[in-house]
């Protein structure tokens, strides 16, 4: 379990993380999302004692991380796949790894397996490999130590399509076991697919956090026919309020199988029929993108 | 893995502190310019024994004079092992693992201190066997030269100050470019400008490493006053820089 507790990271006059407070539960896969910048990696490098707070504290599993012995042991970490030296091998980053973490070097062999890089692949410098493999390398530098909390900043990042598949398996697999799992990501998806929890955060502050189910519940419908006016009509003298209306579609405060009674009885032709997007999380999640973008799209 | 809220840590053992000096060790050699610099060392070593050997006149064939031989570019070289020893994990950003797996980072700090001191000493071990069985095969009347066994004392010394000067400038700038340049041209602009200023002079001694470490390649004891401006010099070059380059090391974010 990870404790994060009114953190507050300033640099001069800028303030990365703002006050921010979450609980990352054991059992579980915590999302921690929000757009590039908006002090993810901060919090998650205070967690590991690499940046100090200015003000706050986080404990994992009730200690503060510096006080953990051989923590490597306790916390996986992957923070950036990318700082290591490029002058070394997959397997030597690992073997570095598990010396230190006084490992025996099978292990190395198991972590490779597990990631699916393959002996020739581990024995090629870093410099040659691609995301995706650092990645992998990374995951399997994370999971040497058999901890039992993972802490992973973009862990998705350059991994394929089958690569992400495997990585969700992988630590839904792991929640499952009683493991504690945040992962950051700035892909709203990604984290939809994965994550129990999931905590929003945008500009250092945190702007939405519970568990996915509540914060992705559908609200009403979304109803579009050839007939757009006729069904507007219908729907408003059967009593269902039309909150909005535009080519996408026309949004009814309603269940869908109410929406499309409507459309059945007077005979109307519909050509799409669902429900609602979640509670705002879609566009509270849009709106912090746009605001960081820079590219004076409306915030 | 029956996770409570808690983690359990009564039996997880501390790091000890002799596995992190084997690592550190074991990171000079794994990669290029480390493993290369290390052979560097070795074979420029041997050859340049193997040259005195076969061409030298025969009077400086003896051991002083193959120590002596050996002791430039080793002198060259140990100091880039230092300042690589810290430098290559700030460029390449692998402190950030390193930080990350033992969150002391005084304790990285000294098993850097002892790897670079364990692998200068191995050099140097190296290089009086070599100069020893050089001396040995030249058969020379006088085998030792004016070198004393015990002078290797002071060899040794003055090749572990090179070392723990290239790791303190290596902490100061974080740089490998800049540590190797500032470690080379820093002391030979000093002993330039304390050469050249008249006010300078009567202190240089006790300011210029160059001038204070110039007693340790000879084969004569050190004097009381000699030892004493080894002492100011090394405060000033190795010391000073390495508290600095420490704090540093201690305080920086590592991104």
């Amino acid at each position: 379990m990870i404790e994060v507790e009114n953190v507050t990271r300033t640099y001069g006059a800028f303030t990365a993380v703002d006050d921010v407070s979450f609980t990352a539960r054991h059992g579980r896969v915590t999302g921690f999302l929000g757009p590039n910048g908006a002090g993810k990696s901060t919090t998650m490098r205070v967690m590991v004692g690499l940046t100090p707070p200015s003000r706050g504290r986080v404990t994992i599993g009730g200690h503060q991380y510096a006080q953990i012995p051989n923590p490597g042991r306790h916390v996986g970490v992957l923070l950036d796949a990318s700082a290591q030296h490029a002058g070394r091998t997959g397997r030597e980053i690992l073997a570095i790894g598990a010396a230190t973490m006084g490992l025996p070097a099978k292990r190395v062999d198991e972590m490779l397996e597990l990631v699916s890089l393959t002996p020739a692949e581990s024995r090629r410098r870093v410099r040659n490999y691609s995301l995706g493999m650092r990645q992998r390398l990374g995951i399997a530098h994370a999971l040497l130590g058999a901890p039992s909390v993972l802490i992973l900043d973009e862990p998705a990042n350059g991994l394929d399509p089958a690569g992400i598949h495997w990585m969700r398996g992988m630590l839904r697999d792991y929640a499952a076991r009683g493991g504690t799992v945040l992962l950051s990501s700035h892909l709203l998806h990604e984290v939809e697919m994965i994550a129990d929890d999931m905590i929003l955060i945008g500009k250092g502050r945190i702007v939405a956090q519970g568990t996915k189910a509540e914060l992705l519940q559908t609200s009403g419908t979304v109803v579009r026919a050839v007939e757009d006016e006729a069904l507007r009509d219908r729907l408003a003298e059967a009593g269902l309020r039309v909150t909005s209306a535009d080519e996408a579609g026309v949004r009814v405060d309603a269940e869908p199988v109410e929406v499309g009674a409507v459309a059945a009885r007077h005979g109307l032709t519909l050509i799409e029929l669902r429900p609602g997007e979640g509670a705002g999380l879609e566009s509270l999640f849009l709106e912090l993108t746009a605001d960081t973008q820079r590219e004076g799209g409306a915030a | 893995m029956t996770a409570p809220a808690t983690i359990d840590v009564s039996g997880t053992d501390k790091i000890p502190f002799p596995r992190l000096v084997a690592v550190e060790m074991r990171k000079m050699g794994d990669t290029r310019a480390g493993k290369w610099l290390l052979i560097a060392i070795l074979v420029i070593t041997a050859l340049v024994v193997g040259l005195i050997l076969a061409f030298a006149p025969e009077n400086v064939k003896n051991f002083e004079g193959f120590l002596g031989a050996s002791a430039t570019p080793q002198g060259f070289l140990l100091p880039v092992l230092g300042v690589l020893l810290v430098t290559s994990e700030w460029g390449q950003r692998a402190a950030l693992n390193t930080f990350t797996l033992v969150p002391h980072r005084e304790k990285i700090i000294g098993a850097k201190v002892i790897a670079a001191v364990l692998l200068g000493l191995a050099a140097i071990v190296v290089a009086i066997a070599v100069a020893a069985v050089a001396a040995l095969v030249a058969g020379n009347d006088n085998v030792w030269g004016a070198y004393g066994v015990g002078d290797t004392g002071k060899f040794a010394l003055l090749q572990t100050l090179g070392i723990l000067q290239g790791l303190a400038f290596g902490m100061l700038l974080l740089n490998s470019a800049a540590a190797i340049v500032a470690y080379f041209v820093l002391p030979i602009a000093f002993n330039i400008v304390t050469s050249i200023i008249a006010g300078l002079r009567d202190v240089q001694p006790w300011i210029d490493p160059g001038t204070a470490q110039t007693p340790l390649f000879g084969g004569s004891a050190l004097t009381g006053e000699e030892w004493a401006q080894l002492a100011t010099t090394t405060l000033i070059w190795i010391v000073l820089p390495g508290v600095v380059g420490a704090w540093r090391v201690m305080r920086s974010e590592v991104k």
